[in-house]
């Protein structure tokens, strides 16, 4: 009797949307396995982007999970922070390669573009939390949330104004360049290994930090309950402004790693990103570390085999060109399905 | 007790001295110089740097105990920021970093140092800040109603110089007057008004408001004193007026500024429709563009005659209007129903990824053979209406203003009905709408078809406004920018639309220099809005009392 009287009609559509969508990716993955158009070694090669790829998103989906974690608000404007971080990071790649330090001391130029793009990143979120967020705590839930897209729109064009809006080419450092052969036709690129195992550092440092140090335990405590933290002696405004500093060095780096990947910076180059990892952290539990880096992987690979998995084998023409298409309808779908995502306390009916 | 508060000073200079130097840096000083505000004295440039540094002196006055202090710590204000902004000039011609800030330009020193090079201009600009430092100071020392009479009257200034050219473009129809009036503004090619134009602004404007501060109350106890038939037929009297102007406008506009205005229509549609989603139900949506998008593409693929496309059926405008609207209203449903249960931030996420969607679909080869792809659909005849052809801004203008009626209407109909009521408690609480009996998913539902239904109308008449439908014209920055409108105007407020299309669809189209930073200008406005008057410049009255006392409980 109880289950009959919970059904309606919008999740009967629900389920027949997501069934035929099932029924497409099952179909679509079928026919081109059949085809057999693709190579064992174009599979691995498209794996391994996607995990590169995963692990910025999984970065970047860092400092959603945490501001989340702690204010309850999307921070629109993270992408423009991961896109600040790449901007600096290319004037200091930029001028290091025409001063030739590049080419005596890579490691050491390396070091100093994350450096760079990591403290950048790091001075911007402090400002934007103290200008625009700050002021705001305690207000309705529509107006910070207004001031994350204003700020996120204002940071674009302040950029485009100083800077400039052609796309710039960031310089080719020799250092990364190149594959590494793994036997037979197999190889990985010395970037795409680069990006993986830097991402995977940095993940780890964070999974220390918040685990294990002062500041990390009273993170936690801040995002379980603000009012009992600040009784327990915490200082609730520099947690806050500590979280959003972790939050956007993780981006300034992901900014770096990007570029190291693609090789072009624009004022715009944030807004597809920042959109995906936050799809990514969605997708692991929004508030919830350990999963945004699982959401940001995953949603890496399943960007990078999607469209030729599930869409060539359809004959659809181009199917890379859809590749959003297929991030954004699995953010719906999951948050029809699995609000919690992976890993994640059921955020997005109850508290949001 | 009388203590001086340096520091206070020194921070507000600073600060303001931050703004300018981005303001240069952004290329906003080099693009507005063009612009006079009154010819060859004052360019638009230099009035951008001056607000900056009297607004920065005008709190710097307020914060210091008493007037002389105030006085004193403005100037200050303004000296520190001229410094700053010698810092710049210092650093532009010093070092070369035009590499990286593209802006940093001679042009610019010329600018700053009002062409007399570095040593001397310094001089010069720090003068000036100084100056106007402490003008901003002797404004805040004024009695209010001399200051708000001046700072009005500098306003109007301001806008009359900058509508300079827009404000003449009608006139030379008419010789007459635009002779009469040649004394006002720049001769020739100047822009912007003449000193003596300036002066008679100046003096009409302020005079007039100080006046009207002086007999505002006796003129409205002798409207109230009037009996009441009387002041029914004022009233009326009114209202006729205003249709006969709205009737009568693009005669008098001409083609250019007709153009304006249905532009600016056409944002009050959406507008309308925005601010039934998100002013009365409260559902943030950010993929608003699609049902633009929708009701546009509906119409390009039932009316187009090329025959290129595979399901161009050549229909006739007003038979493809209703589909249009019905597509639309039906996608707004489809689209409705996943996010039925998601609340606030999720809902703005998900809404934005459907817009997406859409135009990346739009644009994809795949669908390429039906819509067009990336080369958009051409060829879309205009429509006819009662013999006549609506392919001309000014015939379309009715067409326009007809469908910003109708939604005008519905919407204020709406607003007091029995719906408008649901999604106004819905907006409050969904929690305890539903417990009250409103069914939510209904209600949600028919706020996001009523919403789409005005979007879709929108965009169909895009469609026969420009001939031409590209995929580009749907990005996300339409929906941001019809949400900047709303939002500014005041979330749930229906005169608020049409403010916040006034002041940001029409002042960019009219200010060719300010679409560039059109963005930045939204953004920085959205931010700065919420933190002083998140309720909007025309708020909605239970919008404004909820603003309030959220602030208050804060405190």
């Amino acid at each position: 009797m109880q289950a009959l009287k919970k059904f309606n009609w919008t999740d009967l559509f629900m389920w027949v949307v997501g069934g035929a969508l099932l029924l497409l990716i099952v179909v679509g993955s079928t026919l081109t396995l059949q085809q057999g158009k693709y190579t064992a070694v174009q599979w691995f090669d498209l794996t391994v982007f996607g995990l590169a790829q995963g692990s910025v998103y999984a970065l970047i989906a860092l400092g959603y999970t945490l501001v989340y974690g702690i204010l309850r608000m999307i921070n629109f404007a993270h992408s423009e922070i991961f896109m600040s971080g790449a901007f600096i990071g290319y004037f200091v790649a930029a001028s290091m390669q025409r001063s030739g330090f590049m080419q005596e001391n890579p490691l050491l130029g390396i070091v100093f573009i994350f450096i760079t793009a990591m403290t950048t990143s790091a001075i911007l979120a402090i400002l934007l939390e103290r200008i625009a967020y700050r002021p705001l705590r305690g207000a309705p839930r529509l107006v910070p949330l207004i001031t994350a897209i204003g700020a996120s729109f204002f940071l674009q064009y302040i950029f485009r104004g100083l800077f400039g809006t052609q796309n710039r080419a960031y310089p080719e450092i020799a250092y990364i360049q190149g594959a590494i052969p793994l036997g037979g036709d197999f190889q990985i690129q010395k970037i795409q290994l680069i990006v993986i195992i830097a991402a995977a550092l940095m993940m780890a440092f964070l999974a220390y930090f918040v685990q294990f140090t002062k500041t990390g335990k009273a993170m936690r405590a801040v995002s379980e309950d603000k009012d009992v933290a600040a009784l327990m002696g915490i200082d609730v405004d520099k947690i806050i402004v500590r979280t959003f500093i972790i939050g956007a060095a993780l981006a300034g780096a992901a900014g770096v790693l990007y570029c190291f990947m693609f090789r072009i910076v624009t004022f715009y180059m944030g807004f597809i990103p920042g959109l995906k990892a936050f799809t990514a952290a969605v997708l692991g539990g929004i508030g919830n570390p350990p999963g945004a880096m699982l959401g940001g992987l995953f949603l890496g690979i399943f960007e990078s085999l999607g469209p030729t998995l599930f869409l060539d084998g359809l004959g659809i023409p181009a199917p890379y060109q859809l590749k959003d298409v297929i991030a954004f309808t699995m953010l719906v779908m999951i948050l029809i399905f699995r609000p919690t995502g992976i890993l994640g306390e059921r955020l997005s009916r109850t508290k949001a | 007790m009388n203590q001086f508060n340096w520091s206070n000073a020194v921070r507000l200079g600073l600060i303001a001295g931050i703004i300018g130097v981005l303001i240069a840096l952004v290329g906003m000083v080099e693009t507005f110089d063009e612009r006079d505000i009154v010819a060859s004295t004052l360019a638009m440039s230099w009035t951008m740097l001056f607000i900056t540094i009297l607004v920065a002196a005008y709190m710097s006055a307020s914060n210091q105990t008493s007037n002389l202090l105030g006085v004193a710590g403005s100037t200050i204000t303004g000296f520190i920021f001229s410094l700053v902004m010698c810092v710049l000039v210092f650093i532009v011609e010093t070092f070369d970093i035009r590499q990286t800030f593209v802006n940093a330009s001679p042009t610019l020193v010329d600018i700053l140092t009002f062409e007399r090079g570095m040593p001397g201009g310094f001089i010069y600009l720090i003068g000036t800040g100084t100056i106007v430092g402490a003008l901003g100071g002797g404004i805040y020392i004024l009695p209010e109603k001399i200051r708000r009479a001046l700072i009005l009257g500098f306003g109007v200034i301001t806008f009359v110089g900058l509508m300079e050219d827009i404000i003449r473009v009608p006139m030379r129809d008419f010789p007459t007057v635009s002779d009469a009036l040649s004394w006002m503004f720049g001769r020739g090619s100047e822009s912007g008004l003449s000193i003596l134009g300036a002066t008679v602004v100046f003096v009409l404007v302020a005079g007039g408001n100080y006046l009207w501060g002086e007999n505002q109350s006796k003129i409205n106890a002798s409207v109230q004193k009037m009996p009441e038939t009387r002041q029914r037929s004022l009233r009326i009297l009114g209202y006729g007026l205003l249709i006969l102007v709205v009737l009568y406008l693009p005669v008098v506009l001409g083609l250019y500024l007709t153009e304006v205005v249905n532009v600016t229509g056409l944002f009050i549609l959406m507008g309308l429709g925005l601010n039934i989603v998100v002013g009365f139900a409260g559902l943030l949506d950010l993929g608003y563009v699609a049902f633009y998008a929708l009701g546009a593409y509906i119409i390009g693929v039932l009316t187009n005659l090329s025959g290129e496309l595979t399901l161009a059926l050549g229909w006739n405008y007003w038979l493809a209007l209703p589909l249009a609207l019905f597509g639309a209203v039906l996608f707004g449903i489809v689209l409705g129903i996943p996010v039925l249960n998601m609340r606030g931030d999720y809902l703005a996420i998900v809404t934005l990824g459907f817009g997406e969607i859409i135009r990346i679909m739009a644009l994809s080869d795949y669908l390429k053979p039906h819509i067009g792809g990336s080369q958009g659909i051409v060829n879309i005849p205009p429509p006819e209406f009662l013999g006549v052809l609506l392919n001309k801004p000014q015939t379309l203008y009715y067409l326009i203003v007809a469908g910003c009626l109708l939604a005008l209407f519905i919407s204020q109909r709406l607003r007091d009905s029995r719906l408008g009521r649901s999604w106004k408690a819905m907006r409050e609480d969904e929690d305890v709408a539903q417990a009250m009996g409103i069914n939510l998913v209904a209600t949600k539902l028919l706020a996001f078809a009523t919403g789409a239904a005005f979007s879709g109308l929108s965009g169909s008449i895009l469609a026969i406004k420009l001939g031409t439908i590209y995929p580009h014209s749907f990005a996300l920055l339409i929906s941001i920018n019809v949400l900047a409108l709303i939002i500014v105007g005041g979330l749930g407020s229906i005169p608020g639309v049409f403010v916040g299309a006034l002041l940001l669809a029409a002042m960019p189209e009219l200010l060719r220099e300010f679409s560039e930073y059109r963005l930045l200008i939204y953004g920085a406005l959205l931010v700065v809005m919420m933190q002083v008057r998140p309720e909007g410049f025309w708020p909605e009255e239970t919008h404004k009392r909820e603003f309030h006392e959220a602030t208050q409980e804060a405190k």
